[in-house]
């Protein structure tokens, strides 16, 4: 009689706080479970009384490493909430700016946490003493990715220059400038990082289960800023549709919300807008996708680690075409004009784990009378719980330990923010 | 054996690991951390941990009967405890839940989804900073911290020195950058009365001060209202920006009044 009992309280190498349970008797598994145990902030609730040019500061504050995509996400909902059109220097800029975002989070994601997992460490900390190099040439694509943020958003965390209308204060001409060179000469380092994985690509688990996949989605480009719903399920899905493409409930074991569309879950983040808009990324970023084996749709949650990879690059490509363009006519700094009223309004964009929702009303003095936001990693809850249960059963000949270890580098793989998905729990008060 | 080097945990509560995200943005400088001291403990970084250590670095608010728990434990094991950023000084922008009673939030929570009625991990109270639970020897403020400043009270505590922290309002470095001050453009600003050290950073960037550091020591509150006065601030307008980082100290107030 064999007997598995495992339980990760905490798991480390993730934002937040989740556990996960395996019990296991005779090759039969008895319980198999993704938990969520962070202290629910409720965002939604104290944002109600805000003025609207403090929403988005308020609202970066629910995630750290996507604080950049949260505010620019707000400024969208309160932008449609109020009529606003920003200008396309404005818009420009916003674009480097989320791809600064991406770039940092998904190379200290595949980099910092994902990668001691490959070399059987804890932590990144040995790889400096054994993989200089490797880790240095990280580091830097890190730092490259920071600076940028710091540069155009005014700090690396908690976004100061972006605000309704446009920014409070851009870079120089020079500044911008000497980005887009420093831009290019970081392609050959990203090459020899993503050789890196490639080299190792054998060591992450070959496991698929077919699910549905939900992203923005876009004719014209691979939509991170901007787009529709897509779904590779059901087709496109106008954003105001949220709502019912979401479809959030509670389960008793977590304080984050679980989703669910046209299946019993669904995945979003890096592989799912792969698996939507691969045609549309940039040439660099296409030949590596080609050269790490994947081609839409890839049903293989750990290859989400070499789609970031795949992001980076088209990240790096993008943001020197973005610039370009804004370096073709003078720099203005315009605020888009507009007049504070009453309203509701839905933004959508794509931060480094998925699509994001934020819905705000207004009243006619510019006050926040109610929110809601509906968060990547919740999307992703219940699609890690099912892709557990299937992938638990292919393990239980190995030793516990590495039961254990394989079980959290598939939740790893998702990068799941939990910070981020116990912001809230929709309370309303009246 | 002798230990070699101080041993530091990191940890986090209810927050949005922001804070710690900037150990990680040291870059290279994070290689010299670790040869000033061992990390033993954190858990957005490393698998190991360890429950011996010197230093207790601390991101976030305590929220629940279940963190209190967790926070005493991590007081009894570390000689010096160090509150990182604003949840864990001031409890943040989440301290704004705080206007509203927990007990109107828990029903509405409990009476929308039965599913929750056993839940521990939703018995919230209200948002706590770290020092209204526990014992706290060093605050490092912001939302978030500057990582230059972490560097430099860890620097100063391996060398026994008071920590750098700087008890001058933010006007004092908004000055030094020659920046246009915000009330002649109009403009609301926490400035007058909040905690320098972050170089004056959002005004430099054209946005208000918004106390994220929580307040100086001896806040020139009168001062201040008299600055809002001349340039014809409401009271509502400041308020505004008044619950937003820095409700614990409305909250102290309002309590300091009732016990007059």
């Amino acid at each position: 009689m064999s007997e598995i009992a495992i339980k990760v309280d905490h798991l480390t190498r993730v934002e937040g706080h989740g556990n996960i349970i395996l019990n296991a008797r005779d090759g039969i598994v008895e319980k198999v479970q993704w938990q969520v145990t962070e202290a629910p902030r409720m965002f939604e609730s104290f944002v109600r009384g805000r003025h609207y040019h403090q929403v988005s500061h308020v609202m970066s504050r629910i995630c750290g490493i996507c604080s950049i995509g949260h505010a620019l996400c707000s400024l969208k909902a309160t932008e449609a909430a109020m009529g606003v059109t920003i200008s396309d220097e404005t818009e420009l800029l916003r674009k480097v700016a989320l791809h600064a975002e991406n770039m940092q989070s998904h190379i200290l994601h595949v980099g910092y946490l994902v990668a001691p997992d490959l070399f059987r460490k804890g932590s990144v900390f040995p790889l400096i003493e054994t993989h200089p190099d490797a880790v240095l040439k990280i580091v830097s694509l890190h730092r490259l990715a920071n600076q940028m943020s710091d540069l155009i958003c005014g700090r690396t965390t908690h976004p100061i220059t972006l605000m309704v209308g446009g920014f409070t204060k851009i870079p120089s001409e020079k500044e911008l400038s000497t980005l887009r060179d420093r831009l290019v000469s970081v392609l050959p380092v990203c090459d020899e990082v993503n050789q890196l994985l490639m080299d190792n690509l054998h060591l992450l688990p070959d496991f698929t289960r077919e699910t549905e996949y939900i992203g923005l989605t876009s004719d014209t480009e691979y939509a991170l800023y901007d787009g529709v719903i897509g779904s590779t399920d059901t087709g496109t899905h106008a954003v105001a549709d949220y709502e019912s493409i979401a479809n959030e409930y509670m389960v008793p074991y977590s304080t984050a919300k679980f989703a669910k569309h046209a299946r019993e879950s669904y995945m979003v983040g890096a592989l799912a807008r792969f698996n939507l808009n691969a045609a549309n990324l940039t040439s660099g970023a296409k030949a590596w996708a080609q050269k790490f084996g994947l081609s839409p749709i890839n049903c293989n949650p750990f290859m989400n680690n070499a789609v970031q990879l795949v992001e980076y690059y088209h990240s790096v490509e993008d943001s020197i075409r973005l610039l370009d363009a804004i370096l073709d006519t003078d720099l203005k700094n315009e605020t888009a004009t507009y007049t504070v009223k009453a309203g509701r309004g839905v933004g959508a964009i794509e931060v480094p784990r998925g699509i994001l929702f934020h819905d705000y009303t207004y009243d006619d003095q510019g006050f926040c009378t109610k929110a809601n936001c509906i968060i990547p990693s919740n999307q992703n809850h219940k699609n890690i719980n099912l892709d557990l249960e299937a992938f638990v059963p292919t393990l239980l000949d190995l030793e516990e330990k590495e039961i254990e270890l394989n079980l959290e580098m598939l939740v790893r793989a998702y990068d799941p923010c939990i910070s981020c998905s116990t912001h809230y729990l929709t309370v309303e008060f009246t | 054996m002798k230990k070699q080097k101080p041993r530091v945990a990191f940890f986090d509560f209810a927050s949005c690991e922001g804070c710690q995200l900037q150990i990680a943005n040291l870059e290279e400088a994070v290689i010299d951390v670790t040869k000033l001291v061992d990390i033993v403990s954190f858990r957005e970084v490393m698998k190991e941990h360890s429950d011996d250590y010197d230093i207790a670095v601390i991101e976030g608010s305590i929220m629940r009967p279940m963190d209190v728990e967790r926070l005493k434990k991590i007081r009894k094991n570390a000689k010096v405890l160090v509150a990182l950023g604003a949840c864990a000084c001031i409890g943040c922008v989440q301290r704004m839940v705080n206007q509203w009673p927990v007990e109107e939030s828990i029903a509405a929570v409990y009476d929308k989804d039965p599913a929750l009625n056993d839940n521990p991990y939703f018995a919230n109270f209200k948002t706590k900073a770290l020092d209204e639970v526990v014992t706290v020897d060093v605050y490092i403020p912001g939302c978030p911290i500057d990582r230059d400043e972490f560097c430099n009270v860890l620097a100063a505590l391996l060398q026994g020195k008071k920590p750098p922290i700087p008890d001058y309002p933010v006007c004092v470095d908004c000055k030094k950058k020659e920046n246009v001050c915000l009330y002649e453009l109009s403009r609301v600003c926490m400035g007058p009365v909040a905690r320098a050290g972050c170089g004056a950073i959002c005004p430099t960037h054209g946005s208000e001060c918004e106390a994220c550091r929580g307040y100086v020591t001896h806040p020139e509150e009168d001062a201040h209202t008299e600055v809002l006065e001349k340039y014809e601030i409401s009271a509502e307008q400041i308020m505004q920006l008044k619950s937003m980082f820095t409700y614990r100290y409305i909250e102290e107030k309002a309590k300091a009044e009732v016990e007059q």
